[in-house]
């Protein structure tokens, strides 16, 4: 990993890891959150997001019990909040392997103080995603339909269908992304294990850590490991959310029938998701003073991304409006002009400032360097990410090709619970994650501080000083 | 640090994943045999109201299934023959018999024999007797050989997988109009023969979408 040019060190002007690291300060600082006596805030806002979840699974069991009749889903718009929910929360979990895969793949070194807890939250977001499919099929018992399983019905499910594929891309992205993300805590859990005071932390950490002794063969086997996994990783980066896209893409409404759909749900999801990584960097970095590890460097490599995927986002909603009009369908025509200027024009605008307009303020350095502006931009972001899924949702639907089944949806009491749940149970298993398991991947922060290079020479005077 | 695992625990990670797979496929195969209607229904056999025995009436004394359940040729359900049936017969033969005593009863009183259903499909299921004996389908192919059974008892699992089998393939199931209730009737060398000439003549497509019988 580390350039065999020994002065690179020198012609990057800031290091990656901030504050004068050392070996035993990275371990230090990372351990001692998960150490330390837990702090009164985080009894708080467990508090208030595991409420959220309970309510959540609350609202679940009612709708199990009463029937998906008491969302606000009608004819025609029989698909409402729980796809764009689901959606949304797929959309958010793919930057974790972004960054942790494709990043790893081209050698991006700034990635190693974001991916661990960005991985985590990919698997936080995919199972909150799941959660929607599963239960709006409403007749949840029968959903083990979905699985190519033998059953006394010699029924199989339609492979015909993206439905279908739905369940099979993200099952796999789910496994993956667990493999990937365990893998990477494996000498990190050893550490843990080793730094352990108690017993049960012992035996937990010591099972944990698979028997990790930091030999030379098994950093070798790990490397390769790792490396194989982010192999495995970058496709399904990419075929995810083209899958995703093809639930609507397949079809033949006017507003999902279109080829750009794939990528242009792609680029989406990396948008929402990074939006999604710096809101919970930004909280945790401030929280548990972690600004050394990730720095304005960082959020404002993250900004870049978020403005060139922001940027494709915004073309692809052009081109949508191009193609319907250089196609001459006016069906295609119609739909476009009533997404923008229709009944749900609001929804429309909400999602082109916020994904088209807002992210134009990351081409300045100042507002890159700003903490503040960028936590406000990442959640305007996030809010219209998920007004795009409810656009593309809602709209299309709506306006079915009768003019006299037109209708217009809008959720209910439970819908906006489910919803609301789901974020509280995100940020359950997200507080979980943050007391019990380090949040800062330290084997690979070590990986890339200067005195990792075997070319590292100490400043004169501060012998001794480094270990 | 102390070793706090003993050697042995180093094969866990081996063995589980052995036993994971095998594991997942043996809940499969459970549930698959185990929650079938071929472990679950098959070989039902309640107790009814009336010793009667089907072996006696239909197979020993050889009257025709559709004496008794004479709707089934013109109606959905096949009908459970009201008391009134049986005394067509009971009024002479054995009318003092102590095992005939509910039959008259409910005779006297007109209050229905409460026959416990032995065949019964889920509510969802639409199911019509006459359109399966108007193509040709016997007795026999769904309830078995009822002239040998002394109480009556579930011979199919009328699953759904059963159903389909015989709606992709119905050949060796159809037979001439003349022997619907034959108990002992075999199909001949000639049978596929037959089967695809009589589909072809009365237009018969068995139905395997799904509004075929979830209607």
């Amino acid at each position: 990993m580390n350039s065999a040019n020994p002065t690179s060190g020198h012609l990057d002007p800031e290091p990656l890891i901030a504050g004068n690291q050392t070996f035993r300060s990275v371990t230090e600082r990372v351990c001692s959150i998960v150490e330390a006596k837990t702090p009164p805030i985080w009894f708080i806002a467990i508090g208030l997001a595991g409420s959220l979840a309970i309510l959540l699974f609350g609202l679940i069991g009612y709708l199990v019990w009463e029937g998906i009749g008491i969302w606000g889903v009608n004819i025609p718009v029989g698909w409402g909040w729980a796809i764009v929910n689901f959606v949304f929360w797929v959309g958010i979990g793919h930057a974790g392997t972004l960054i942790s895969a494709i990043l790893f793949l081209f050698r991006q070194r700034w990635r190693t103080s974001i991916n661990r807890f960005a991985e985590a939250m990919t698997l936080f977001a995919v199972i909150c995603a799941l959660i929607f499919p599963s239960i709006h099929v409403g007749r949840i018992w029968a959903a083990y339909w979905m699985f190519p399983v033998p059953n006394q019905m010699s029924m199989w499910p339609n492979f015909r269908s993206p439905l279908l594929w739905d369940v099979f891309a993200v099952s796999t992205y789910f496994t993956v992304s667990a493999l990937f993300w365990y893998v990477g805590l494996i000498p990190d859990l050893a550490t843990l294990r080793d730094r352990a005071k108690t017993k049960l932390r012992k035996i937990v950490f010591g099972l944990l850590s698979l028997g990790w002794r930091g030999g030379n063969r098994q950093w070798k086997h790990y490397e390769l490991a790792y490396l194989l996994l982010a192999g495995l990783s970058t496709p399904l980066v990419l075929s995810v959310h083209s899958v995703v896209s093809t639930d609507f893409a397949v079809s033949i409404l006017p507003g999902w029938h279109t080829t750009i759909f794939p990528p242009y749900f792609v680029a989406g999801a990396i948008f929402s998701g990074f939006a999604m990584v710096m809101t919970l960097g930004i909280i945790a970095r401030r929280i548990f003073r972690l600004e050394d590890f990730i720095t304005v460097k960082h959020l404002d490599k993250m900004s870049k991304i978020m403005l060139v995927t922001g940027m494709m986002v915004g073309y692809a909603y052009a081109c949508e409006f191009f193609i319907a009009w250089y196609s001459g369908n006016i069906y295609e025509q119609f739909t476009f002009m009533n997404r923008a200027f229709g009944p749900y024009a609001w929804a429309y605008w909400i999602m082109v400032t916020c994904n088209v307009v807002v992210p134009q303020l990351f081409w300045f350095r100042k507002v890159r360097s700003s903490i503040l502006a960028l936590f406000a931009m990442s959640i305007l972001v996030n809010i219209g990410m998920w007004f795009e899924r409810f656009v593309i949702v809602a709209s299309s639907l709506s306006r079915d090709f009768l003019p006299s089944s037109w209708d217009y949806y809008s959720p209910t009491i439970y819908d906006v619970g489910i919803f609301v749940g789901s974020f509280g149970l995100f940020l359950t298993l997200f507080l979980l994650f943050i007391r019990f398991l380090p949040m800062i991947a330290m084997s690979e922060v070590k990986g890339v501080l200067p005195q990792a290079n075997p070319h590292y020479h100490q400043p004169a005077g501060t012998h001794g000083g480094s270990r | 640090m102390a070793q706090i695992f003993p050697r042995w625990t180093n094969r866990l990670p081996l063995a589980a994943v052995i036993a994971a797979p095998l594991l997942v496929v043996g809940a499969i195969g459970f549930v698959w045999y185990y929650f079938s209607p071929k472990y679950t229904d098959v070989g039902y056999r309640p107790v009814q109201p009336v010793k009667y025995s089907h072996k006696l009436h239909a197979g020993d004394l050889g009257l025709d299934c559709r004496y008794c359940h004479s709707s089934v040729e013109r109606s959905a359900v096949a009908n459970v023959p009201p008391t009134q049936t049986c005394m067509n017969c009971h009024r002479l033969i054995l009318p003092e018999s102590e095992k005939l005593l509910p039959v008259r009863e409910s005779w006297s009183s007109g209050k229905p024999i409460e026959w416990v259903r032995v065949h019964n499909l889920p509510d969802y299921v639409y199911f019509d007797h006459s359109a399966h004996l108007r193509a040709g389908i016997g007795c026999l192919s769904c309830h078995g050989n009822v002239a040998e059974m002394e109480i009556v008892q579930q011979k199919e699992p009328l699953s759904m997988g059963w159903c389909l089998d015989c709606h992709r393939n119905p050949n060796m199931h159809l037979r001439p109009a003349s022997e619907i209730t034959n108990m002992i009737w075999t199909p001949n060398a000639e049978q596929t023969k037959f089967a695809e000439m009589t589909k072809r003549e009365q237009n018969i497509e068995p139905p395997v979408d799904c509004s075929g019988c979830h209607r």
